[in-house]
This record gives structure tokens, C-alpha cells and sequence, in this order.
């Protein structure tokens, strides 16, 4: 990948990242990481994992960030008021992550070699064939461990956030008496 | 490397004035042809200094949708309502309609052109990865509208924007289920490799159309990518007799003309798909490379360039064709109410595609193993 | 001039620590899970560039495996913080402090 486009993906996503801990509107946090984790995924694309990269575009953009988005309408977050406060929590963090930053970097930046450029690799590196071979022969058990996995994940989702009916009933969204069969005469003519 | 980066910078700009072209034809498209439906004369007053009066140009109303629409909303007061967030607010309609442009980069219009020694591959961006590049522009595509509804401040179409992205998060699941049991057929994900695949002839005579294959993702992905683009009947989200316009109730002026502009391009995005998967996209009927070879033997010869321009009208008026269906099914049927909209989604659409892929799986497989 | 690997792996260093940060600083409970995220994102960087290196496509189907468990994890977790919302009526960590001392 070219140099010049390197360094602007990766001004785009540290100043995405940055957006996300730095703004108050819950939304504008939120639009920051998706336009860091597209960057990302472009990165992916550029790195030669294409298959990888859309499927992050799909996946996290496309999908997780519009959960978010919802979750964030649904409690009504708003502009935070207040910015003040913690500061101590505040610049001891700030030097921290900045320290680790700056550790990190060094560490990583050599941990590749730090000269290494992308060897040759296959044609079809990336593409959607090889992934999904490796998929579905080294790595089958995880493959299948993650679908029960993410079938126990939307069953807890929902047992977590769904109101029951006498909830429903107690908060006056719902009539409680005859609504069953109001419910299927109703359903039966909008079928029929 | 110069040269390539020319033709694909042609290439690039010739697509988006095509898509943004079309829109604008259909919005004409849309005027009259409503009005033919409805039994009424539609718009017919516009015209240019008087020019045409007498042949009765104004009757066909192209004055009035191509020249007089665009100039009067472009010119209008650009504001935002009172305390919505400015900056999403003028934000949104462009977020919604990059993803839908950019996504008719990887759409293959014709074959190979050779211009002298070089051969045009008449596709904007070769990828092998179109089909999920596709997904991937029809899922940020959710953004522009659901971030338009809540910036503008306004409890009507705050719940529009919530329909609307509620509705196309469901029905991208069931476009991706249809265009992966295409895929599945194909072998491919490279939609110019479909186009192709798709040439030749069975048994002498029909041509090897995706719709001969593939006839349930046919009706999936139509039904799908009409809710995706959220027109009748699945258009609850700017309900116009409940919610007044929906998410785009605060917008006026240039900012509307681009969420219409998104709403007629992704009537464009889905007929060419369409085209693409299920009818050969580019490909004439018994037209080769070389020339014509039709079933009773005969053979007429034809130079490249003829050969490439006719794949180009073919794919335009297939697509013409599943514009004005969309068209006509708008003007036809009735809206779905939000719970009838959400059933038909999850419990209709999706195990329908998915027995559709199981099937379809299971067929590729038997025909494989026989080799 | 294509890019050294090394500014790639650099680069994933750097929203980590900045994820990391996020957490710290911020008392929003869904802006703490979105610099989680961001964590993920920033590793989930790291393992394709050593997949790249390595010429092998190991790192990518740990990605694969990484986003998916990722989506899995913000599913519940917006669960819990929904079901929060509902009993605390609030989102702000500060005020979620039940079982402190």
C-alpha cells in the first residue's frame, strides 16, 4: 500500500479514535469509532485481506454500530452537561494510556522487523476461498463452538433486555384483559 | 500506470454521471408514469421561453422534473431546525447517498472494449470481492437515514428514522441470503464472472440466464432491495399520510434533492442488480464475442466495438425494464403496515432464503460430485 | 513505495492506548464499551499485519473469530446495560455503585 495513503488512513483513525473519548454527544462518539473502525477495515483491504476487511465494513459498521445506535436512542442518552470533574482520574489516565502508548509503539513497531515489507504472498490471498478453507478444516471447532456461541449470545440478549408482560402491563404499554383475542381476530383480518 | 489510471478515472466519472443521469429519469419516469396509472395528466405546464408550445412539447413534462424541480430545490433556504445538531443535520442526506453511489463502482456495464492495443474492462473497479463489497455499501447505507430522522429534532421523525433502519437492517439480511445463494451457484463473487458465466446457451437455444437458476432469490432479492430502498409498499418509514414526510420532515431545498436523489439511485442499485445476477446483465441473447451465433446455425459477424455497445444497451434497458417495475409496483399496491412489514422480513424472507441456500447448496454439491 | 509492516503493527498501538484511555477517563458506560471496541479493532490490526508477514492466513480466521465474538459480546453487554438503565435510571459509572464499600 502506498505510503502517502498509509499516512492518511492512519490520520483518519487516530483522530477518529481521539473523537470517540474525547466528545460529549454519546452520537458523535459514536459516529467517530464508526469512521475509525471503517478505516480500519480499509487498512485490512490494504494489508490484503479483503475477505476480512468487508466483512469488518459489514459486520462492525454496518451492524454492531447501529446496535449502538439504537441502544443509545432507546435510553434517550443526551449531551453529557457536565465535563469538569475527575480531573485527577483524568490527567493520571491521559499519562498512563499515554506511556503505554508510547511503549506499545516502540515495542510493535519492531516486533514485525521493523524493515519487513509485504512479501510475495499467493494470488488468492485474502479471497474468500482460502479463508473459509481454513475455516472449515484447522479451525472447524472453533467455527462451530461459535455459532452455539452466538446463538447463547442472542438468547441472553433478549432474556436480558426484553420487559416480561406483566412488566408491559405495569407500565401501562399494554391493556391486559382480552388482549389475546383481540390480538388474533385482529392479526386474522389483516390476513385475510 | 499512467494510462490505467486515466481510463479508471474515466471509467469512475462516466458511472456516476450515468447513475446520477438515470435518477433523473426516472424521476420523470416516476411523474408521468404515476400519472399514466392513475388515469391523470401529470405535470405538463413547464416550458422554456415558450418553445414547443404549439407541438405541445410541456405534455411530456420534461421541462418541468429536469429543469424547473432541480433549480427550484437547489435554490431554496438551506436550514436547519431549531436546536438540531447542525453538522449532522447537513451531515446525513450526503451520508446516505455515498454508499449507494459508490456502490456501482464493481457494476460491469459491458464486456471488454479494445481500443487499439488496450482492453477496457467496462467495470469501474475490478474486484473479487463485488458481491460482499455490495453488502458493505447496502449496510452503511443505514446511517444517512437513521441519523437524519434524529438530528432533526423532531418526534415524528426521529420514528421515522428508527422504522427506516429498523426495516433496512431486516432486509439486508435477506438480500444478503438471496445474493449468496447466487454466489453459491456461480462460484464467483466477481460480478463481471457472473455476467460472463451467464453467456452461452442449454440445450441449443435458452439462454443461461440466473433466473432459469435461481428463480426464489429472484423474487428475494426484488423484494428485499425494494424494502431496502423503502418504496411502496414497504414505505411506512416516510409514511406520507402518517408521518407526514418521516425522516426527512425537516429537510428542504438542496439537502432534500439529495435524499430523493439516494431514494431514485437505489432504485437504479437494485434493478441492476437484478439485471446483473438473474438476467445475464451485459449479454445479449446468442451474442459472442465475435458476433451474433443464433440456434438454427447462422452466424453474423460483428466488430468489437459494435459487439460492446450493443452489451451496453442490452444492460440499460434491462434495467430500464426493473426500473419501471419497481415503478409500477409502487403505484399499485398498498402500504404494509410496520408489524406486517417486520413479520414478512424475519419470518418470511429469511427462512425462505435460507431454505433456498440449503437447497441450493445441496444441488451445487450433487452436480459437482458427479464429476 | 509500499508501506515497512512495522508503521502498520505501530499504528495498531496507538487506539489501543487510546482505547485504553477512553476507559479511564470517560464514566458513560456506552462510551467505556465503545473504547472497548476500539481495543479490539486496534488488535484485531495487529493480528492482520502479522498474518501478512507470516504470508499465512492464520491471522485473518483469528479475526474472523475476533469480530465474531465481538458482536456476540456487544449484543449481552448492551443487554446488561439496558437492563441497568432500567433499574438505575442511569448510565454514568459513577452513580452505579452498589456494591461499593
Amino acid at each position: 500500500m502506498p505510503l502517502w495513503l498509509f499516512i492518511f488512513l492512519a490520520v483518519v483513525a487516530i483522530i477518529g479514535a481521539f473523537g470517540v473519548i474525547i466528545q460529549r454527544s454519546p452520537v458523535h462518539c459514536l459516529l467517530a469509532l464508526a469512521l475509525t473502525l471503517f478505516d480500519i477495515g480499509v487498512l485490512f483491504i490494504g494489508l490484503g485481506a479483503e475477505t476480512v476487511g468487508f466483512l469488518q465494513i459489514i459486520i462492525y459498521v454496518g451492524a454492531i454500530m447501529v446496535l449502538f445506535l439504537f441502544v443509545i436512542w432507546l435510553l434517550n442518552l443526551q449531551t453529557e452537561a457536565d465535563g469538569g470533574g475527575h480531573l485527577a482520574l483524568k490527567f493520571f489516565g491521559s499519562t498512563a494510556a499515554a506511556a503505554l502508548a508510547a511503549e506499545l509503539f516502540v515495542f510493535f513497531s519492531k516486533a514485525a522487523a521493523p524493515t519487513a515489507r509485504m512479501g510475495l504472498v499467493a494470488k488468492d490471498y485474502g479471497s474468500i476461498e482460502l479463508l473459509a478453507r481454513m475455516l472449515f478444516s484447522d479451525y472447524l471447532v472453533g467455527f462451530e463452538v461459535t455459532s452455539v456461541l452466538l446463538l447463547a449470545a442472542i438468547v441472553g440478549a433478549i432474556a436480558l433486555a426484553r420487559r416480561t408482560p406483566a412488566e408491559l402491563v405495569r407500565s401501562g404499554s399494554t391493556v391486559k384483559s382480552g388482549s389475546g383475542a383481540r390480538c388474533r381476530r385482529r392479526w386474522a383480518i389483516s390476513w385475510g | 500506470m499512467g494510462i490505467e489510471l486515466i481510463i479508471g478515472a474515466i471509467k469512475a466519472v462516466v458511472i456516476v454521471v450515468m447513475v446520477l443521469n438515470l435518477a433523473g429519469l426516472l424521476l420523470w419516469f416516476e411523474r408521468k408514469g404515476s400519472a399514466l396509472i392513475q388515469d391523470r395528466v401529470g405535470a405538463n405546464r413547464a416550458a422554456v421561453f415558450g418553445i414547443g408550445r404549439r407541438l405541445g412539447l410541456p405534455n411530456l413534462g420534461l421541462m418541468n422534473t429536469l429543469l424547473a424541480d432541480p433549480i427550484k430545490l437547489f435554490t431554496k433556504e438551506d436550514f436547519a431546525p431549531d436546536g438540531a445538531d447542525r453538522f449532522l443535520h447537513g451531515l446525513a442526506p450526503f451520508l446516505a447517498l455515498f454508499p449507494v453511489l459508490v456502490a456501482f463502482a464493481v457494476v460491469p456495464i459491458g464486456d471488454v472494449l479494445k481500443i487499439g492495443s488496450y482492453s477496457i474492462n467496462l467495470q469501474a473497479a475490478d474486484l473479487n470481492v463485488a458481491a460482499l463489497y455490495i453488502l458493505a455499501t447496502l449496510g452503511v447505507g443505514v446511517y444517512g437515514i437513521a441519523l437524519g430522522g434524529w438530528a432533526s429534532n423532531n418526534r415524528w421523525a426521529l420514528l421515522g428514522g428508527i422504522r427506516a433502519s429498523a426495516q433496512m437492517i431486516s432486509y439486508d439480511l435477506a438480500m444478503g441470503l438471496a445474493i449468496i445463494a447466487v454466489v453459491i451457484t456461480y462460484g464467483t463473487l466477481d460480478l463481471q464472472e457472473i455476467c460472463r458465466i451467464q453467456g452461452g446457451v442449454w440445450f441449443g437455444w435458452i439462454p443461461r440466464w440466473g433466473i432459469l437458476v435461481q428463480p426464489v432469490s429472484f423474487i428475494l432479492l426484488l423484494t428485499a432491495g425494494m424494502a431496502e430502498s423503502k418504496r411502496v409498499p414497504f414505505d411506512l418509514p416516510e409514511g406520507e399520510s402518517e408521518l407526514v414526510a418521516g425522516y426527512f420532515t425537516e429537510y428542504s431545498g438542496g439537502k432534500q434533492a439529495v435524499f430523493m436523489m439516494t431514494d431514485f439511485a437505489e432504485i437504479v442499485l437494485v434493478s441492476v442488480l437484478i439485471t446483473t445476477f438473474f438476467f445475464g446483465g451485459w449479454q445479449v441473447p446468442w451474442l459472442y464475442r465475435d458476433g451474433f451465433h443464433f440456434p438454427g446455425g447462422a452466424y453474423l459477424a460483428l466488430p468489437n466495438v459494435v459487439v460492446a455497445i450493443a452489451g451496453v444497451a442490452a444492460f440499460f434497458i434491462k434495467t430500464l425494464v426493473f426500473c419501471w417495475l419497481q415503478i409500477l409496483v409502487r403505484w399499485t399496491l398498498p402500504r404494509f403496515r410496520y408489524d406486517q412489514l417486520m413479520r414478512l422480513g424475519w419470518k418470511g424472507l429469511v427462512p425462505l432464503g435460507l431454505a433456498n441456500l440449503l437447497v441450493t447448496a445441496f444441488i451445487v454439491v450433487a452436480v459437482e460430485a458427479k464429476y | 513505495m509500499p508501506t515497512p509492516l512495522g508503521y502498520f503493527m505501530g499504528l495498531s498501538a496507538v487506539p489501543f492506548a487510546i482505547g485504553v484511555a477512553g476507559v479511564l477517563i470517560r464514566r458513560n458506560i456506552i462510551v467505556m464499551f465503545m473504547s472497548i471496541e476500539l481495543m479490539l479493532n486496534a488488535v484485531n490490526l495487529a493480528f492482520v499485519t502479522i498474518g501478512r508477514r507470516m504470508a499465512s492466513m492464520d491471522g485473518q480466521v483469528i479475526v474472523f473469530f475476533v469480530m465474531t465474538v465481538a458482536a456476540a459480546e456487544a449484543a449481552v453487554g448492551l443487554g446488561i446495560i439496558i437492563s441497568l438503565f432500567r433499574n438505575r435510571e442511569t448510565v454514568n459509572a459513577d452513580e452505579l455503585n452498589l456494591l461499593r464499600w
